[in-house]
């Protein structure tokens, strides 16, 4: 089973004709008072139909801004200054947004890891969902209700005929987000981009919204790109994994390579410093230092200053993208034999 | 009362710290076609907190769990209930026969922006307490603020900082010395690492490891990762909508849980390795039942798969198997 799900993924990712989101050597940059801000600095990242695409890394690590530049919803003092976004065979990274407005919601979908705030309190949570398919599909009121009615039914809504009239202060956290996946979905669209869709839940909430997802990403064949802190998450349902850092891809690999053969020592040491269910240590392993300024970032390698296995060199060049085996990249000087995959 | 103690300490050679006798939380949640609502935060809780030891309480979001902990140093008044803190009732003691406890237990807080006071600098802080209980020296007070900083692992230039100019790990590291400078017995962790990034989780979590060691510190772990509290804890409390469900040490409830809620928690967790996704993992259904109008009989039937008709209508009582608590009518075998 394992076996298939990599060759298949392989596959995918070897076709690059067919990817339905493209993103490539995007640069997102932040022109603030105190200087520029790179918070996504040349970013490649490769969609293929149907699958649960994963991107990992801590906070500032820029991996929201990258979903935000793909959505069109970066605002002053952010600005998209490099690279491509193509959806589909079309570029839409600096289309006007009479345009994006098009796609937005209806092709590409994105949802939020605040289920409250992103919610209107002072509408029924059908009617917001009833908007999404009215904007973009010309169909009846009546039978946008209906198919409300049946995303409800589908994402797990109990008594969806009901709920359609709820407000979103009526229902609980999982059942917001289960609303939102519902928006989410109702276009069918090509790819859904969920940014810590399950961290304001509960364990048990989370694991019912991951199947959820993963269960709507293989019966619509919609891709997902999955933003996440959570190595759990991403173990549990991604096929490819991006690990983000200071605003660059440290480490690319599909899910199993990642967890069996991580070879950036910032994906190492992130893998190692969870606590595990099935180990008992007495001291966790640790990565010394903090995430550093984006405003301020090292001359080098940007992770050289908490490395534990930085040489001199890495405080003064910087490191590409190298590829070390099948679909997997390291950006470390270690794996300088490689191919570069950058600005591919 | 000192009886009491002596009896218990040899009956389990460990010294009690604090010991929760039928526990009740109860909030007034407004009014209901005439009716007054009440929120059952936490219905009669037993608890025993050893000297030394960490015990961890976990649970799903509004399961009553920071209730309990807020409880248990006063934070909340208790609506009835013991709680004995060294062998004393504190629940009725007035404010200034108080004071001298409220020194010994401490509580670090979940959220490290909100829990400092933006105005003043990480030495007012830290000193705060000190000040409170009657440290006047200056200089006395300013080589313990820079004891505890260093303690914690903030250099001292940092001394006349404010908690803006600092990352969201460093600020934790600020509540916990300001949780210690009065050397407490007792510290409440209420979720003290769930709002940081992983590789900063583990340099905070390693640091209250450290000093409980040193100071031999006694921790009420309260937490919903149960991956932390594998690595943190003694003995673990699962708590389901104000009652409790079992109580053991961690290693033997990780392994056989007893409780059906412990093992769908467990069940739950995301695990950080792919290998483990084929396996079909039982998952749990429904969400959790209101507060106001908890279920009759075991609070967790409604959502349990194994619940029969006893279930519904009669609490479980307290059953002890191998020296662990649960509380539910059929117990998980082995």
């Amino acid at each position: 089973m394992n076996e298939q799900l990599l060759q298949a993924n392989s596959n995918a990712h070897e076709a690059n004709t067919e990817l339905v989101l493209d993103i490539r050597n995007l640069k997102s940059h932040f022109f603030t008072a105190k200087g520029v801000v790179p918070a996504v600095d040349g970013v490649s990242i490769q969609v293929p139909p149907g699958k649960i695409i994963g991107i990992v890394g801590e906070s500032g690590c820029g991996k929201s801004m990258t979903a935000m530049s793909v959505m069109g919803l970066l605002r002053y003092p952010g600005k998209i200054v490099g690279g491509s976004i193509i959806l589909s065979g079309k570029e839409i990274t600096h289309i006007r947004p009479k345009e994006l407005a098009k796609i937005r919601g209806n092709e590409i979908s994105m949802i939020f890891q605040e289920p409250m705030t992103s919610l209107n309190p002072v509408y029924p949570i059908g009617h917001q969902v009833r908007e999404a398919i009215l904007l973009h599909q010309k169909i009846s009121k009546e039978e946008a209700k209906n198919r409300v009615i049946d995303i409800f039914r589908a994402v797990g809504i109990p008594e969806p005929q009901k709920r359609y009239y709820s407000f979103p202060h009526q229902l609980s956290g999982g059942l917001r987000q289960r609303v939102m996946i519902g928006m989410a979905m109702v276009c069918r669209p090509k790819v859904m981009i969920a940014d810590e869709p399950t961290t304001a839940l509960d364990v048990t909430i989370e694991a019912q919204i991951l199947r959820l997802m993963k269960k709507l990403c293989e019966e619509q064949g919609t891709s997902i790109i999955l933003i996440t802190h959570n190595m759990g998450v991403v173990a549990e349902i991604c096929d490819y994994v991006y690990v983000m850092y200071a605003g660059k891809v440290m480490e690319q690999a599909e899910t199993f390579t990642l967890f069996e053969k991580n070879s950036h020592p910032y994906t190492q040491g992130l893998l190692k410093s969870i606590p595990k269910l099935d180990e008992k240590t007495d001291r966790l392993y640790t990565i010394d230092g903090v995430v550093p300024n984006l405003l301020h970032l090292p001359e080098g390698c940007s992770f050289c200053t908490r490395c534990s296995q930085a040489q001199k060199r890495c405080f003064s060049e910087k490191p590409y993208l190298y590829e070390t085996g099948q679909n997997h990249g390291v950006r470390c000087f270690q794996y300088e034999s490689g191919v570069h995959l950058d600005g591919k | 009362m000192e009886n009491n103690i002596q009896t218990a300490e040899k009956n389990s050679r460990k010294k009690i710290l604090l010991e929760a006798k039928n526990l009740v939380k109860e909030f007034p949640a407004g009014r209901n076609k005439g009716k007054s609502l009440v929120v059952h935060a936490i219905s009669h809780v037993d608890l025993t907190l050893y000297e030394g030891e960490t015990l961890a309480l976990v649970g799903e979001s509004g399961c009553g769990k920071s209730t309990l902990g807020r409880v248990l140093i006063r934070l909340l008044e208790a609506t009835s209930g013991q709680i004995c803190f060294d062998g004393k009732n504190i629940v009725e003691m007035n404010e200034s026969a108080f004071s001298p406890y409220r020194k010994q237990m401490q509580i670090i807080f979940q959220d490290p922006y909100a829990s400092l006071n933006p105005r003043m600098s990480v030495k007012q802080i830290i000193e705060e307490p000190l000040v409170t209980y009657g440290m006047r020296d200056k200089k006395e007070r300013e080589m313990r603020v820079k004891a505890l900083m260093k303690e914690v692992g903030i250099a001292e230039e940092f001394y006349n900082r404010y908690p803006h100019q600092f990352s969201g790990g460093q600020r934790q590291r600020i509540g916990i010395a300001r949780a210690i400078a009065l050397n407490p017995k007792l510290i409440i962790c209420d979720e003290p690492v769930s709002a940081l990034d992983v590789s900063i989780q583990s340099q905070v979590l390693n640091l209250l490891k450290d000093l409980q060691e040193r100071y031999r510190l006694t921790y009420l772990f309260i937490s919903h990762d149960l991956s932390v509290v594998k690595f943190i804890a003694n003995r673990v409390c699962v708590m389901f909508l104000g009652c409790i469900c079992e109580i053991g040490p961690t290693e033997s409830l990780y392994e056989h849980p007893l409780h059906p809620y412990t093992r769908f928690l467990l069940n739950a967790i995301p695990k950080a390795d792919p290998k483990l996704r084929s396996q079909e993992k039982e998952l749990l259904s429904g969400e959790l039942p209101s507060p106001i109008n908890p279920p009759p009989g075991c609070r967790f039937h409604t959502r349990c798969p194994y619940a029969r008709d006893i279930c519904s209508q009669q609490a479980p009582c307290r059953k002890e198997i191998n020296g662990r608590e649960v509380f539910c009518h059929f117990p998980l075998e082995d």
